[in-house]
């Protein structure tokens, strides 16, 4: 299917690449136009020909006016032009200053889940080897972190989607929890079945709508409802015993706990009925195959790597994992959200999925860069712990910022953007002035995706190369050529760095080689001939022929990844929100996201046409809410939690749980939702609990069309 | 109060290990994971690991083996560094001392005794359920214990008669499970309606017409006088019932024997106050044992709270940690039965301080009575209305004022609100977004036609309606035809 895919492409006049925002990476064509592009979708397993608005806008960004084309240094209060020789220089010698005074650990690097593979691997090897420092993290921490240790810890390896996207439309039941493709991934829907669909979200978005059955919890309550539903499938009869048997440990422990979760206390925690949770238990245990997808929703919790935990288990005890046609899959959401997470640039981690603290790891990575092991640095702080110490006595004094606008998408946004005030030195480097970017002391501006060339890793797992099409405007550098020359700037060799993104690539399979994540075997040119890789592709030949590694699209059809190829149930119980409603906060703000807007916003409210078609923050909420505080549609109300207050429309849906109110978070300002946040971490991935905080409604502003009584 | 005499942990002595007593020592070590603070001894009656009491009419009901309702498995002590003794029976506390004994003769002093005994059987004076020697009579199954269950599966043959003494909730419990097994059920309650703890006597009706339908008989308002082994029971109107076994659900009475000969205050169960103590600010009691106002018996839940109170308290971990009750509902676990209630529901429907809102479908096994006052629920019931029961107890237990739309609330899904978009294209209102992923209206697809678009096809390239996931295909291709007809 794949090399249909390229041969059409090669008969075609424009670029074969992929989508710049989510991780489905649709296909795509650019075709140069004028000073711009046009873009129109393409055939590719993913997107099966589709795109949405924001895709089909994208080329809008190429030439926006918002479009940054020069360096800009902060004079005299000031971004004001400059040259890129100076910009860099400014940089390198502010770095090596604060480097000087206050040591390694005072310079900082924050990273994204939208750069390429090669940057990301970039990135983490500049903080390690031409900085020294340990304190380098992504924004992926805020999306994929918790689905990525539950799932390393239940099956050895965090690979989002184990299978081909296109193997969920095989499924007579798919279990979506958190996720709301329908608007964040719309091609995606295609592949979901039209029966047995069952949606878990605390609102009803278009997702839900789709459902044959839609559960609808109180956001921070998910994992009482899996345990709800694991004991279902127990006490109902319906448990895989010879799976659990063969294929997985731990199922006695696990049981210990989730017998104390029948689904009728279930029922009352999470406001979901019983029967319904003894339906979802049946409807997954009848089908011949079957899906559990988790999400954002679901993960960005306090205990969101439990959370997921307890739904891996679910599918274990229904035997889906490693079975062909059914499995359980986490929906990785930024654009190289899977890869982001595979190279380097987390606090804890090497190339290749290899851990930061493991000796051997440590020793094979430095060997490939051509330094002294014990020259790397140790494991640093998470993002929301780095972001929270900018400043400080005890943190970073510089950051730079790649790729990320935490000023909008970091929880407690006020907090953060306070942080980055007090720092000595911040720069960023971006395609638009984010309102991150704004604050910097120098900005960078860098090329975007069809001006460059590139890997990602989709949300299956699956390595996509990104084509240049178009040539970037004038001033414009890639993120490698900044990493380059503030490298050389700083003393490195000048190889030691390579601005050509193959070169880079090339390396980066060799720094892989042998770890979880294995791009050895991957080459552009093979990606150039359409071969659809899914890692781990080792070099050399596969496992049943003599040609070159075909990649693992299925990874645990045979075994699990670890040692005894065993799946674990993990042990979890539900302790609830980190913040419970009270008298004076008695409301749940939720956050999500929009059709047309992405992530942060910073790409696509620069776009006209996606800008008309969602321009602000609204507070959604049902219409017995409203009148209880007093307000009605359109009024301007003000959502106050601990932490902020956001003033946006308010908006009413019948549908909407009484308890909640949601709010969009890609806008800035006093519309930021995560001005609300709660930045409570989850223990183990440092996940913060963005999608359920306790707030109190206050009417801001009476709307025109309001008629007092 | 001080951390112990001796140096080293608070020594804490558990006695009982059913629910509760399993549940505190666990909440003990979650809070002091290491043993620094608190020594934990249990000690158990009954020969085997603690069970969860829960789940004893799926035992019953034959979905579930006796060993998946084991709350912990043979190791379980040792990995937490618990001295665990089962089959072992408390004789005394000596309070002076600090000190209790057991049957085997041992003592063990404690710093903090924590009383989780529960509560045992009540078996009725109906003549001949207890034999000469004071002993339940051959046929004769308390519904209670993991080995009761063993007995009454043993007893219950296909076929064969069961009468059961008690139509509350663990006895409907019980003969719906023996029901599903093929065994003739007849439930003999005192009472002219089931559960009238729970419901008023209009849903009970409809729960014996729904029961009724499992294959199970009752015989309402009418006592057992007389049992006779082999043969049956006798009841106050002069009928007679076949059992080869009777099963007794007729209620339970605390184990406060222990605390009593200990000079404990006990009235109904050992009385305890906001911090679960007893009169002996060394001793607590929890779960069914201990009297709380708060606190209904025979539930599972007020125990777990009080469990995590009394091991805040034991363990520093919260020192101003009190329990103040436990809002109950009650749902009845029965195959093919969804029936929740709670709250105060005998409200009669012309109250003129309550609004009642009320409605019965016998024939369909639904029943549903929603008791208000201010907008708040003050009580309900809710029979054959799965939907309903989660959303109805969240409102009572939060006091949040109901949803204006009564019957939504009651049926437990919002009615359909505004009409799905109209499948006509011709009267389809031109602002429906008919492609949301790519925010195309109606309109812009008829203006799309007028600009010369003639098919699915063109009105695709010029809106891009269509080209995202697809699912509006049918409607677009609609609208083409609508607009080819009237052109």
């Amino acid at each position: 299917m794949t090399v249909t895919a390229a041969a059409t492409t090669a008969t075609s006049t424009g670029a074969a690449t992929h989508c710049p925002y989510c991780a489905l990476q649709c296909g795509m064509r650019v075709t140069p136009a004028g000073g711009s592009a046009t873009v129109e979708p393409r055939q590719f397993p993913t997107n099966g020909g589709g795109m949405c608005q924001k895709g089909w806008t994208s080329a809008a960004l190429l030439t926006s006016p918002a479009r940054l084309t020069t360096p800009l240094v902060r004079v005299d209060g000031e971004l004001t032009p400059a040259t890129w020789d100076d910009a860099l220089d400014v940089v390198a010698t502010r770095l090596h200053d604060i480097r000087e005074r206050r040591g390694a650990d005072a310079v900082g690097l924050f990273g994204g889940g939208g750069l390429t593979n090669e940057k990301c691997y970039a990135l983490g090897k500049f903080a390690r080897v031409a900085l020294g420092t340990s304190q380098i993290d992504y924004n992926g921490r805020f999306c994929m972190s918790s689905a990525a240790a539950a799932g390393s810890k239940a099956f050895g390896m965090d690979r989002g989607m184990p299978f081909p996207v296109t193997d969920l439309a095989e499924a007579d039941a798919v279990l979506l929890v958190g996720s709301n493709p329908a608007e964040t991934m719309p091609p995606f829907v295609q592949h979901l079945p039209s029966d047995g669909l069952v949606v878990v979200d605390p609102r009803r978005t278009p997702t839900a709508e789709r459902a044959e059955l839609h559960l609808q919890p109180a956001p921070g309550t998910d994992m009482a409802l899996a345990l709800g539903i694991l004991h279902a499938v127990v006490a109902d009869g319906h448990l895989d015993q010879a799976y659990v048997d063969s294929r997985t440990v731990g199922f006695v422990e696990m049981w210990r706990v989730v017998a104390s979760w029948w689904p009728e206390r279930a029922e009352r925690i999470t406001g979901v009925a019983a029967a319904d949770q003894r339906k979802v238990a049946a409807t997954l245990a009848a089908a011949n195959n079957a899906y559990v997808l988790t999400a954002r929703g679901t993960e960005q919790h306090a205990n969101g790597v439990d959370t997921v935990s307890a739904w891996i288990n679910l599918a274990l005890a229904l035997g889906l994992p490693g079975r062909p046609g059914s499995g359980y899959g986490c929906l990785t959401g930024q654009g190289n959200g899977q890869g982001g997470r595979e190279h380097g640039q987390k606090a804890d981690q090497l190339p290749g999925y290899r851990k930061l603290d493991d000796p051997a790891a440590r020793e094979y990575v430095a060997g490939v860069w051509g330094v002294d092991p014990d020259s790397l640095p140790r494991p640093g702080r998470s993002a929301y712990e780095l972001l929270d110490v900018l400043g400080t006595e005890t943190g970073p004094q510089a950051l730079l910022v790649f790729g990320s606008n935490p000023v909008v998408s970091a929880p407690r946004a006020g907090h953060v953007a306070e942080r980055l005030e007090s720092l000595d030195f911040l720069v960023v480097a971006d395609i638009v002035l984010s309102e991150t970017a704004a604050m910097a002391d120098v900005v960078l501006p860098v090329t975007q995706w069809a001006e460059e060339t590139g890997t990602m890793t989709n949300l299956e797992g699956r390595i996509l190369l990104r084509t240049k099409a178009i040539d970037p405007p004038d001033g414009v550098r890639s993120d490698l050529d900044v990493l380059h020359g503030l490298a050389v700037r700083l003393g490195q060799p000048s190889e030691r760095f390579p601005t050509d993104p193959e070169e880079v690539f090339t390396e980066l399979r060799e720094a892989s080689r042998g770890g979880v994540a294995d791009y050895s075997g991957v080459t552009y040119q093979r990606l150039r001939d359409g071969e659809a890789l899914h890692w781990p592709v080792p070099s050399g030949p596969g496992p049943h022929s003599d040609e070159a590694h075909p990649g693992t699209p299925r990874p645990f059809l045979e075994r699990f990844h670890h040692p005894d190829g065993r799946a674990r149930f993990t042990s979890v119980t539900y302790n609830g929100p980190a913040e419970p409603v009270d008298v004076d906060y008695p409301l749940i703000a939720t956050t999500g996201r929009l059709l047309a807007q992405y992530q942060s916003g910073a790409q696509t409210r620069a776009i006209d046409e996606l800008r008309a078609a969602a321009p602000e923050a609204f507070v959604e909420m049902h219409p017995d809410t409203a009148e209880r505080y007093g307000l009605t549609v359109g009024d301007i109300v003000r959502v106050v939690s601990r932490r902020g207050e956001v003033e946006a429309p308010v908006r009413l849906t019948s549908a909407s749980r009484q308890d909640t109110v949601f709010l969009p978070f890609h806008f800035p300002g006093a519309q930021r939702a995560n001005l609300l946040t709660n930045p409570a971490l989850d223990p183990v991935s440092r996940m913060p609990e963005f999608k359920v905080c306790a707030v109190r409604l206050e009417l801001a502003e009476r709307s025109g069309v309001h008629v007092d009584r | 109060m001080s951390t112990g005499d001796q140096a080293g942990p608070r020594r804490i002595v558990i006695v009982g290990y059913g629910m509760a007593g399993a549940r505190l020592a666990e909440d003990l070590r979650a809070r002091d994971p290491r043993g620094e603070r608190v020594s934990v001894t249990v000690v158990g009656g009954e020969p085997h690991q603690a069970y969860n009491r829960i789940l004893l009419s799926n035992v019953v009901a034959g979905t579930m083996s006796e060993r998946s309702v084991h709350l912990h498995d043979e190791s379980w002590a040792e990995a937490n560094d618990i001295d665990l003794r089962v089959g072992t029976a408390v004789t005394a506390i000596d309070r002076d001392a600090r000190m209790i004994s057991f049957d085997d003769g041992g003592q063990v002093a404690y710093d903090a005794l924590v009383l989780a005994t529960g509560s045992r059987a009540w078996i009725p004076p109906t003549e001949g359920l207890l034999d000469d020697d004071g002993e339940l009579a051959d046929g004769v199954v308390p519904f209670r214990t993991l080995d009761d269950c063993e007995r009454i599966l043993a007893h219950a043959r296909a076929g064969a008669p069961v009468v059961v003494i008690g139509g509350g909730v663990l006895g409907l419990e019980a003969a719906r499970g023996l029901a599903g097994r093929g065994s003739n059920v007849t439930v003999v309650h005192p009472v002219g309606h089931l559960m009238e703890r729970q419901l008023d006597a209009g849903a009970g009706g409809v729960l014996a017409a729904t029961l009724a339908e499992h294959g199970i008989e009752f015989a309402l308002g009418k006592l057992a006088t007389r049992y006779v082994p082999g043969d049956g029971l006798k009841l106050d109107d002069g009928s007679h019932l076949p059992a080869d076994l009777v099963v007794v659900s007729a209620g339970v009475r605390p184990e406060t024997g222990l605390a009593e000969a200990a000079g404990l205050t006990v009235d109904r169960g050992i009385v305890v106050d906001d911090s679960l103590r007893t009169n002996d600010q060394r001793i607590f009691a929890i779960g069914d044992v201990a009297q709380h106002p708060g606190a209904p018996s025979g539930l599972v839940q007020p125990a777990w709270e009080q469990a995590s109170v009394v091991a805040d308290l034991l363990t520093g971990t919260d020192t101003s940690s009190r329990y103040r009750g436990t809002s109950v509902v009650t749902r009845l676990k029965a195959r093919g039965v969804d029936l929740s209630a709670l709250g105060d529901v005998h409200a009669e429907a012309d109250s003129a301080d309550d609004e009642v809102v009320c409605l019965t479908d016998p024939r369909r096994g639904r029943y549903a009575k929603l008791v208000l006052r201010d907008d708040r629920v003050r009580g309900a019931i809710l029979l054959g209305f799965p939907d309903a029961a989660a959303s109805v107890a969240h409102h009572f237990d939060n006091g949040t004022p109901a949803p204006s739309d009564r019957l939504a609330f009651l049926l437990g899904r919002a009615l359909p609100g505004e009409a799905a978009p109209a499948e006509n294209p011709a009267t389809m209102p031109g602002s429906v977004t008919v492609c949301k992923c790519n925010n195309v209206t109606k309109s812009s697809l008829v203006d799309a036609w007028r600009s010369g678009a003639r098919s699915t096809a063109d009105l695709a390239s010029a809106t891009r309606a269509t080209t995202g996931c697809g699912g509006c295909r049918d409607v677009v291709e609609g609208i083409a035809t609508w607009l080819a007809s009237t052109d």
